[in-house]
């Protein structure tokens, strides 16, 4: 049975962005000494989900790779109840990068971390209002932090004002997590509709999924050591539940070429400002002013859109009404990101038009139904920038000598990272294929590395309504992968768990 | 001209499976991936070939059937499997088989218990032939040779259209096609762009499709009281065996995962081969062989034109008994990353999957033949992981082309040759470009 979330026992970034935390930092870190780190887990001020009447004005989190987990001495019986991705890594296997497009300049070789010996034990995140932070920061690293971690890096993170640092709004479209567990998933059937509410299982291990069924995670022995910290299994009767109110976060440092971004827009629009924003703004799929889709706000109220104060404008829209791609590219990045379609095409009523459907018929558009079913398939992000700002005018002049990284530190949440973050990232974002285009790839992070039969992967397709669609050549790599690792984001009595391993 | 399939099946000769693995090996550029002129089978000389493979039958599953029913393991040999997808008839395929690649085969199959060099490698490939039970074509009737002319009109109409992008910024539909149209007679004329004339299907060809279409139904009309008489009794039988039959799908071992992971994605579209026993006992096998039957009959006459239910994916894909009706192989060639694939099983055609796989032993459990089953998502991916074998050596005629890719191509070539489109299918034609 399902059982309410206990707000406690889960992280808070789960729930929680943080934005008036402005200030923060990730500190990617090696176990120096696992019975130090453990001490230092069991008195580290963990900041869970509870929402309090005195919203707190700093908040640590932390999160572990399988070779964290492992150098803490949970037993390998136990590690293997973790996902074959987590355990892998995101870096370890070359099929995995091939897939996940970490080729050519994106190859992990080239990584700065999470990579050969480089790969961190634990991200630990440090988040503050500011003007809190440096204290903050001096008072989580202290003795008993330097006892227990030696430090790789320290990956500093800005606030450009809530937009990425291409310039465009960042973080508009979250997925509305049902917490109260009121989402009944058909299980046989079909969601006709796109709903933007979506399962607590998707985000949280421990609780039903879209599926309606439990995603994989460890499930410990009540006799297992350390296990009296865990709470019950709710699908498998007397096991502890190691995965419960926990979640794995996908980490990446997209490495953005801001300059090499507007510089190529402005050729391609011949140095017309209202074109090279318009074209910006096609690759996005959003408008560089504020953030509005390039699509008209649906007239249907869409579910688990409306709670924010303005995500309602921002998000109430689906695909639907541009069949042609024409007001908004079928490539944008967030049509590929997200494509905000439902279980079976054409939404039918009746129980013959279903039944049509299902058998593969009733489409009139060559398109229809290529896209796979939007809501297993759901991130919750919650990355920050880094490195200075730099607004598109700026951009446009050459680079100076002494001219710094700026970009992104991508964080997905997600239950299952292969039918989640790596669904996303090889089918729909670097796949050359997606939604029956062909010799593109996502027009930001797109890697343009050739295919099998297919020379060229650097395109990007704008459909013009009843005209030659326009395509713009020789679209440069603008976003390079400098590191990434699979992180478990353990809930808070899982790192009890953890803290007890040596006793 | 339609396509015919080859599913070539013999034992292996126990001891020497390894030295088979590494010449099979031998014929690749990457992992499974065959170089399409490696000099023992040389695919990419066969002009009517779509796909190709060579697996090694290795069940990972045997131990399954004393597991879920108590019965002891059956012991099988390794079985070699040869598996072509091609245009025009299988005697012609065969021919050209022993014409060009009569050495490389031949060494190939020394290594099956029974194959003499000296034995008539037409004669040897058929007396050991599996027809399939459900064979599915993405298109019937598009030949390589078609594929390959579409694909070049399409990209030369692209260049064309890149070089004068000014002059076409601001035509209509009709304005586009007219200037297309003249491209195209220029480039026929300069011998740059060929667009042959469509092979017609054999008349006896015809005549048997005809027979099926007919047969069938008719069939099934001839059984229909037996059927429904029967219903009650097999609804009672299903539901008894729903409700024991064992699902066993342990995550699969890391090792099977790598070894098979190795061989995917380095072409946009990527194999599948699956096999497993069918549950024991008369019911599952001939529900099975019913089921398939009528898969079948779809998959001819009705699913011919770039899809199989939901399924847009799938270039060829086939059912073939072995051993009897005791086991089953599954392979197919689809588009996209596994990940992609199993989304359509579960997502689009589960149904559909749950229809056929859910006879065999292990599949997560299914209710009322056609329910849950695949929905057990998880399970469902560990188990048809579990299943799939490593395909030793994979051809693919047209890398780099999706089955959209194939019949949007062919779409727009419609587009120029023919001229029976509305105002607003040559809107949609004009999309295409």
């Amino acid at each position: 049975m399902a059982s309410s979330v206990d707000y406690d026992d889960v992280q808070g970034l789960v729930r929680f962005g943080y934005p008036r935390m402005t200030e923060a930092c990730y500190f990617l870190v090696k176990i120096k000494n696992a019975s130090a780190t453990r001490d230092w887990i069991a008195s580290a001020p963990i900041t869970s989900a509870v929402k309090l009447e005195q919203p707190p004005k700093t908040a640590l989190q932390i999160a572990f790779t399988r070779e964290g987990v492992e150098a803490l001495g949970v037993p390998q019986n136990i590690v293997n109840g973790f996902s074959a991705e987590f355990i892998s890594g995101m870096a370890a296997d070359e099929n995995r990068s091939r897939r996940l497009g970490d080729i050519d300049a994106n190859s992990p070789t080239n990584w700065q971390w999470g990579t050969n010996g480089n790969v961190p034990h634990a991200v630990v995140m440090l988040f503050a209002e500011p003007g809190f932070f440096d204290e903050w920061k001096r008072s989580i690293t202290d003795q008993s932090w330097q006892a227990a971690f030696e430090e790789m890096y320290c990956l500093p993170t800005s606030d450009i004002g809530g937009r990425e640092p291409f310039g465009f709004v960042d973080g508009i479209s979250q997925p509305e997590i049902d917490w109260e567990q009121a989402r009944k998933v058909p299980i046989n059937g079909h969601e006709r509709e796109y709903s933007n509410l979506v399962s607590l299982g998707e985000f949280l291990l421990g609780y039903p999924n879209e599926y309606g069924r439990y995603t994989d995670r460890p499930l410990l022995d009540p006799v297992d050591r350390g296990s009296s910290e865990l709470s019950f299994a709710e699908d498998q009767a007397g096991m502890k539940d190691l995965g419960r109110n926990g979640t794995y976060l996908v980490m990446r440092q997209l490495s953005q070429d801001v300059r090499g971004f507007w510089q190529f827009l402005d050729k391609a629009t011949n140095s017309n400002s209202e074109e090279r924003y318009r074209l910006g703004s096609y690759m996005v799929g959003r408008t560089i002013a504020d953030g509005l889709p390039l699509v008209p706000l649906s007239s249907r109220a869409i579910t688990g859109i409306g709670k924010e104060r303005d995500g309602r404008t921002k998000n109430m829209f689906t695909f639907d009404s541009d069949v042609e791609g024409a007001q908004c590219p079928y490539g944008a990045h967030i049509r590929r990101a997200n494509p905000r379609n439902a279980d079976i095409h054409g939404a039918p009523k009746g129980l013959i038009s279903t039944f049509i459907r299902i058998l593969g018929f009733g489409n009139k558009n060559v398109r229809d139904d290529l896209i796979a079913s939007t809501r297993f398939h759901r991130l919750l992000r919650r990355g920050r920038e880094y490195g200075p700002k730099l607004t598109p005018e700026e951009a446009l002049q050459p680079a100076p000598d002494n001219d710094v990284d700026r970009g992104l530190h991508f964080f997905a949440i997600n239950s299952n990272i292969q039918r989640q973050f790596e669904f996303v990232q090889n089918a729909w974002l670097m796949g050359t294929k997606f939604d029956g285009l062909t010799e593109e790839s996502d027009p930001l992070i797109g890697n343009r590395s050739p295919i099998a039969g297919c020379a060229r992967t650097n395109t990007f397709s704008i459909p013009r309504r009843g005209r030659v669609r326009r395509r713009i050549m020789d679209v440069p790599q603008f976003i390079t992968v400098r590191g990434g690792a699979y992180f478990f984001l353990p809930g808070i009595s899982a790192l009890r768990y953890l803290s007890k391993l040596g006793d | 001209m339609p396509q015919a399939n080859l599913f070539v099946a013999a034992p292996l000769k126990m001891d020497r499976i390894a030295e088979l693995r590494t010449l099979l090996a031998s014929m690749n550029v990457d992992p499974g991936m065959a170089n399409p002129q490696n000099p023992i089978v040389p695919f990419g000389q066969f002009d009517r070939l779509h796909f190709a493979r060579f697996v090694i039958l290795e069940d990972q599953s045997l131990d399954d059937i004393h597991a879920a029913y108590g019965l002891p393991r059956r012991e099988y040999p390794l079985i070699l499997v040869f598996i072509a997808d091609f245009d025009g008839n299988a005697d012609d395929f065969r021919t050209e088989l022993a014409r060009r690649a009569a050495v490389g085969l031949s060494r190939i199959f020394s290594f099956c218990e029974g194959f003499s060099p000296d034995a008539d490698l037409v004669r040897w490939m058929k007396r050991h032939e599996n027809h399939a039970a459900t064979a599915y074509v993405n298109w019937v009737g598009r030949t390589v040779q078609r594929i390959r002319e579409d694909d070049a009109l399409r990209r030369a109409l692209q260049m064309h259209l890149q070089k004068n992008a000014a002059v076409f910024a601001e035509k209509d539909s009709t304005e586009v096609r007219r200037l297309l149209r003249a491209f195209v007679e220029a480039e026929k004329t300069a011998g740059r762009i060929k667009l042959s004339e469509e092979e017609r299907t054999p008349l006896a060809w015809q005549l048997r499709r005809v027979v099926h279409l007919v047969g069938v139904p008719l069939t099934l009309l001839a059984l229909a009281p037996v059927l429904v008489l029967y219903l009650p009794l097999f609804i009672f039988q299903l539901r008894r065996r729903e409700k024991s039959d064992m699902e066993i799908a342990p995550r699969p071992d890391p090792k099977h995962e790598a070894a098979l992971s190795q061989l995917e994605d380095y072409d946009i579209t990527n194999q599948f081969s699956v096999m497993g026993a069918i549950k024991p006992g008369l019911f599952r096998r001939w529900t099975l062989s019913f089921l398939l039957w009528l898969v079948n009959y779809t998959a001819r006459h009705i699913y011919v034109r770039g899809h199989l239910a939901r399924v847009s994916t799938i270039h060829f894909a086939r059912w073939v008994f072995i051993n009897g009706k005791n086991r089953l192989v599954f392979v197919s060639n689809y588009d996209g990353s596994l990940d992609s694939y199993m989304e359509d099983f579960i997502n689009k055609a589960g149904w559909g999957l749950n229809l056929v796989f859910s006879n065999g032993i292990s599949y997560p459990t299914t209710n009322w033949l056609v329910l849950e089953g695949s929905k057990n998502e998880q399970k469902f991916k560990y188990c048809l992981r579990r299943h799939q074998l490593s395909t030793q050596v994979w051809y693919n005629a047209h890398p780099g082309l999706s089955a959209f890719d194939l019949k949007r191509n062919a779409l727009i070539r419609e587009g120029i040759e023919r001229d029976d489109k509305t105002d607003a299918g040559l809107r949609q034609w004009l999309a295409l470009l």
